[in-house]
Formats: structure tokens, C-alpha cells, sequence
């Protein structure tokens, strides 16, 4: 796979992967006098083509972690930095997979990954890497489609696509993987491993699946309350993976990082 | 209106109809059984079983003498009226000038509609400083500006014109408005993550969002057309189906009427399934 990537992407592109630095963000919804703190003064320093996965129990806030990442959302306080610079709006320098696949229903698998080229690439080159993408998530046969012809893990397929054909500095990737089944999950994980040596980038990966940030990150952040009692999800714990990858899924070393990680997520007895 | 000799002309109208309806439907069984031009051609004759039972059921209940041909003449002696009319070379005058006052008003008030309904659908500032204003003159109900545009305009083309452009402007209006502001949010936000906007995103998002809307916005208006153009007709003209069907009743040609009648239904019928056709092919294209 890496062998197809290379040549036509390494080309086309030299963005390079960027830090991303989330300093002292915090986020609240709902009116004045009901205020929910969501997020409260996460910081945490990305490196230039690290991975980093994200944790945490359902409605803690990775996905809004995420939107200030990509400028779709303003936080209250703190900011998010990429390469230093604050994020302020919609940011180019970012690709997001969305939760939802969010696919154009009236334009095909092809059309729908098109809308991820980056502004500058040519009509052919982006069509060539588009066709290319689309074989590389298992649906070049597809790409005529319609997003309501196809599975909802095609579309999510589709949805990663499109974000991959942005080549962007910044890879905000929330639950990819999340609506594929266990053969189809694993070969997108290599996929997404196989592209991210191909070509530097930056990848925050928000997910629900312990084992999914064991195998990709090179450091798991888990979101959550801290100790201190105070509402909104902060920094829980920032871990390093040990270990190159491909890891051993049966190695002790990750058997007891997963245990921690699993009992920090409430979840005991495994 | 003689009942002597509408009778043959009746029995074999109503023959013709029905062979052609059996050998239709043979048609289309035979050469593409099951086939989807079999199955559509299928539907629209069942659609026509209704108004042959109707049509049977005037001929008898006229030829039986149940009602008197002063109240409801035969179907045969419509169709005279109809061939009369055409010898005369009335009819044709009647249905095009019609027709053409339709499809005036119907264009310029759905462009005036979706202009109107894009740009308080799409600007923030526009709907606030004009919606309440649009409001209130669709809450006027439009035969209301009858007297104004005869004043104004006089009793002419445009002033018929005008009054089915505003019949058809609001339904377009509502409904691209209300579907724009409901275009799904979600599918706008991740266009806009990779760096849609502006008129492209309104091209590739927003009005594709609102295609099957405002085709039925379109199809309302249409009808709304054909209902302000009998208005108008009816309150001042000299030609068009309005015309004939006043004319008629000042004359008591309930015939004639009833011929108005039936023409406005099928005109109508077939401008409306012609903006169906239309209607299909978009949302297949966009839905
Ligand atoms: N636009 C918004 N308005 C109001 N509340 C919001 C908004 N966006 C998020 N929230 C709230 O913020 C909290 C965190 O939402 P978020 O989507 O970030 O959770 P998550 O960690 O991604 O959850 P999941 O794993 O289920 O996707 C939720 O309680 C949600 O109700
Ligand atoms: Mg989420």
C-alpha cells in the first residue's frame, strides 16, 4: 500500500506535519444562569507527526476538543496553536473526519472526496488522487455512487477520504473507524499507519476503543474529571504507548497500560 | 343544445375511448412486460379508469333524462360545443391567450420568488429587515389588489399578468425561504471545514439542499397561476377561458361552461405533470 501512496502523494504536496498546542482551553454551553462546563483548561503539546488519541467516556468533550482544533468552534478561554500561529476561524491548515460521515447526498462517492482537494491541485492530479484515495478505502468500484447507495461504513470510508485528500498538516480524525467491522476496522488502521509514514502529518484520533489507541498512538490522551471535583472534562492522564509499531496486542506492557486506561474509563475487572 | 344528434356522437366517442384504452394497455403489456415504461403507462391508465367511470356516468344520467339539458347537458353536446367553438376559431384563441397569460405570470413570479426567497433564506440581514414586511403582504390576500391594478395598470395584459405573477411568487418564495433555512447544518459546516464558501457553497450545498422543495413551491405556484388567471379573466377580459366561462353564463351556456371547465382541468393537469417530469429529473439528479 505504502508503495502506490508514495509516489503520486509525496509529489503532489509537501505540506508538512504541524504542532498543534492546545494551551489552557476551556469550553461551557447553555445560557448564563445554566452553564455546563464542558471543557476546563486543557493543555496539552502535540508534536509535528505525532499521534495522538484521544479517550474518553461518551459526552466528555473529544469532539469538542476537536472542533477548536479545526476553528469550528470558539472556546471561551485559551486557544489552540498550530505551528505556533492561533487557530481564528475555519482553518485550512486542518482536515476534519467528522463523527457522521456528512456526505453530500446529491454528489457521488468521488464528487464527495473531490470536495477535499486542497484548492490548489489541478483538475487531473486531483482527480487521479481522488480515484487513488477511493481504491485505498476499498471503494474504487463504488465512487459512481450515491452516500445513500452504500453502507454507513462506506461512507465513513468515504468521509476519511475526503479528509485525506486535503494532505493537510493537521488530521483531526473523530471515531473513523467507529461504524466498520472488526476485518474492515483493522485494515483501515493499517491504511491510516501506511499513509501517515507515506507522508508526514499530524493525526488527533478521537476514539472509543482502548485497543484501536493502543495499536495507532504514540501517546493516548485521556479526557475526564480531575480529582479535584470541579466540572469539566481536563487532562485525565497523558500516556506514551510503548513500543514501535506494529505492537503486540498481547504484550504485558500494553496489557497493563490498557487495564489503567480502561478502569480510568470506568470500566473495572478486564 | 339538441340532444337529437348528440347521441351517436357520444356512444361513439365513449366506444373510442374504450378500445383505445384496452388496446393501449395491450400495448404496453406486451411489448415490455414488467418494464418500467410498461409499468408507468400501466399507472397512468388506472389513473384514467376514475374519469371514465365519471364520464360514463354523465352520459347516462343525461341521456336518461335525470337531468335536464339546461342543467347539465350531455357530454356529447359539450363536444359540439367544443367543435362549434373551433369552427369558429375561438377556442384555440381562447386556450393560447390563456395559457400564455399563465406561463408569464407563473416565470416571472417564481424568478421573482426564488430571487426573493434566496436572498432572505441566505442573508441574515435581509431577513430581518424585510421578512416582517413580506409577511404582511402575503397575509393580503391577493384578490385584494384587483382594484389597485386596474387603477393602476388598467384593464389590460399586464395587469393580468401581474396579478398571477403575485399568485405565483409567494408559494416559491415560502418554500425555497423556509428551505434554505433548514438546509442541514451539519452538511454546510463540513463543507465549510474544507474551505467552502461563499457562491460555491451555495451552489454546492445550499441550492442543491433546497431542489425538491422548491420544486414543490414550483408546482404550488403553478396551480395558484391557473387559479389568479381565472380570477383575473373572470373580473375583466375579452378572451381567454375566464372570459368564456362569464361570457357563457351572461348567454346561459351551461355547455360551454362545463367545456371551460374540463379544459381548465386538463390544461392544468398537463402543465403540472410536464413540471412533474421536470421535477423528477432534478431530484434524481440532486436528491
Ligand atoms: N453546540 C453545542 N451546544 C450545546 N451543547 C453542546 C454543543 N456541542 C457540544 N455540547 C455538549 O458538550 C458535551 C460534549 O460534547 P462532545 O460532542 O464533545 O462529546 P464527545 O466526547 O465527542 O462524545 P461522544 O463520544 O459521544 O461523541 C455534551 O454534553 C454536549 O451536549
Ligand atoms: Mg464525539
Amino acid at each position: 500500500m505504502t508503495a502506490v501512496l508514495a509516489p503520486s502523494t509525496t509529489q503532489s504536496h509537501s505540506k508538512q506535519a504541524l504542532a498543534v498546542h492546545f494551551s489552557g482551553l476551556g469550553r461551557s454551553f447553555g445560557p448564563a444562569d445554566n452553564r455546563r462546563v464542558v471543557l476546563r483548561d486543557v493543555s496539552v503539546q502535540v508534536e509535528p507527526g505525532e499521534i495522538l488519541a484521544i479517550l474518553g467516556t461518551s459526552g466528555c468533550g473529544k469532539s469538542t476538543l476537536l472542533r477548536a482544533a479545526a476553528g469550528l468552534d470558539v472556546p471561551d478561554s485559551g486557544e489552540v496553536l498550530i505551528d505556533g500561529t492561533p487557530v481564528a476561524g475555519i482553518d485550512e491548515r486542518c482536515a476534519v473526519a467528522f463523527q457522521e460521515p456528512r456526505l453530500l447526498p446529491w454528489h457521488t462517492l468521488q464528487a464527495n472526496v473531490a470536495i477535499g482537494l486542497p484548492k490548489s491541485s489541478s483538475a487531473s492530479a486531483g482527480k487521479a488522487k481522488v480515484l487513488e484515495l477511493l481504491k485505498l478505502v476499498g471503494l474504487d468500484t463504488f465512487a459512481k455512487h450515491r452516500p445513500r447507495e452504500v453502507s454507513g461504513g462506506m461512507a465513513q470510508r468515504t468521509s476519511l477520504a475526503r479528509a485525506l485528500a486535503r494532505n493537510p498538516g493537521v488530521l483531526l480524525l473523530d471515531e473513523p473507524f467507529g461504524a466498520l467491522d472488526a476485518l474492515t476496522r483493522i485494515k483501515m488502521q493499517d491504511l491510516l499507519l501506511d499513509i501517515h509514514s507515506a507522508q508526514p502529518t499530524t493525526v488527533l484520533l478521537v476514539t472509543h476503543d482502548v485497543d484501536e489507541a493502543l495499536q495507532l498512538a504514540d501517546r493516548i490522551l485521556v479526557l475526564g474529571r480531575n480529582d479535584d471535583g470541579q466540572d469539566g472534562s481536563t487532562v485525565a492522564e497523558l500516556v506514551p504507548v510503548p513500543g514501535a509499531r506494529p505492537r503486540n496486542r498481547n504484550s504485558t506492557e500494553l496489557g497493563a497500560l490498557r487495564s489503567s486506561l480502561l478502569s480510568m474509563l470506568g470500566v473495572t475487572g478486564h | 343544445m339538441s340532444a337529437e344528434y348528440a347521441t351517436p356522437v357520444s356512444k361513439e366517442g365513449l366506444e373510442a375511448t374504450g378500445s383505445a384504452i384496452t388496446s393501449a394497455s395491450a400495448a404496453s403489456r406486451g411489448s415490455r412486460p414488467g418494464g418500467t415504461a410498461g409499468r408507468r403507462a400501466g399507472i397512468i391508465l388506472l389513473g384514467l379508469i376514475v374519469p371514465a367511470l365519471i364520464l360514463l356516468a354523465w352520459h347516462l344520467s343525461t341521456a336518461s333524462g335525470f337531468f335536464r339539458p339546461s342543467q347539465l347537458p350531455s357530454p356529447a353536446s359539450v363536444l359540439a360545443a367544443a367543435v362549434d367553438l373551433i369552427e369558429r376559431g375561438q377556442l384555440a384563441t381562447h386556450i393560447l391567450i390563456s395559457t400564455q397569460r399563465v406561463i408569464l405570470g407563473f416565470l416571472i413570479g417564481s424568478l421573482l420568488g426564488v430571487l426573493a426567497g434566496a436572498l432572505l433564506g441566505l442573508s441574515r440581514l435581509a431577513d430581518v429587515l424585510l421578512t416582517p414586511t413580506v409577511g404582511a403582504l402575503r397575509a393580503v390576500p391577493s384578490l385584494a389588489w384587483v382594484p389597485l391594478l386596474v387603477l393602476w395598470i388598467g384593464i389590460n395584459e399586464d395587469s393580468k399578468v401581474t396579478l398571477i405573477t403575485i399568485g405565483a411568487f409567494f408559494p416559491v418564495f415560502t418554500t425555497l425561504y423556509l428551505g434554505l433555512r433548514h438546509v442541514d447544518r451539519n452538511l454546510v459546516e463540513a463543507a465549510r471545514a474544507f474551505g467552502v464558501n461563499g457562491v460555491r457553497l451555495l451552489t454546492t450545498v445550499q441550492l442543491p439542499a433546497v431542489v425538491p422543495a422548491l420544486f414543490s413551491g414550483l408546482r404550488l405556484a403553478l396551480a395558484q397561476s391557473w387559479l389568479f388567471l381565472v380570477a383575473a379573466e373572470l373580473i375583466a377580459s375579452s378572451m381567454g377561458l375566464g372570459f368564456l366561462l362569464t361570457d357563457s353564463q351572461q348567454t346561459g351556456r351551461v355547455d360551454r361552461i362545463i367545456l371551460a371547465i374540463i379544459l381548465l382541468a386538463v390544461i392544468g393537469k398537463i402543465t403540472d405533470a410536464l413540471l412533474g417530469i421536470a421535477e423528477r429529473w432534478a431530484v434524481r439528479r440532486w436528491a
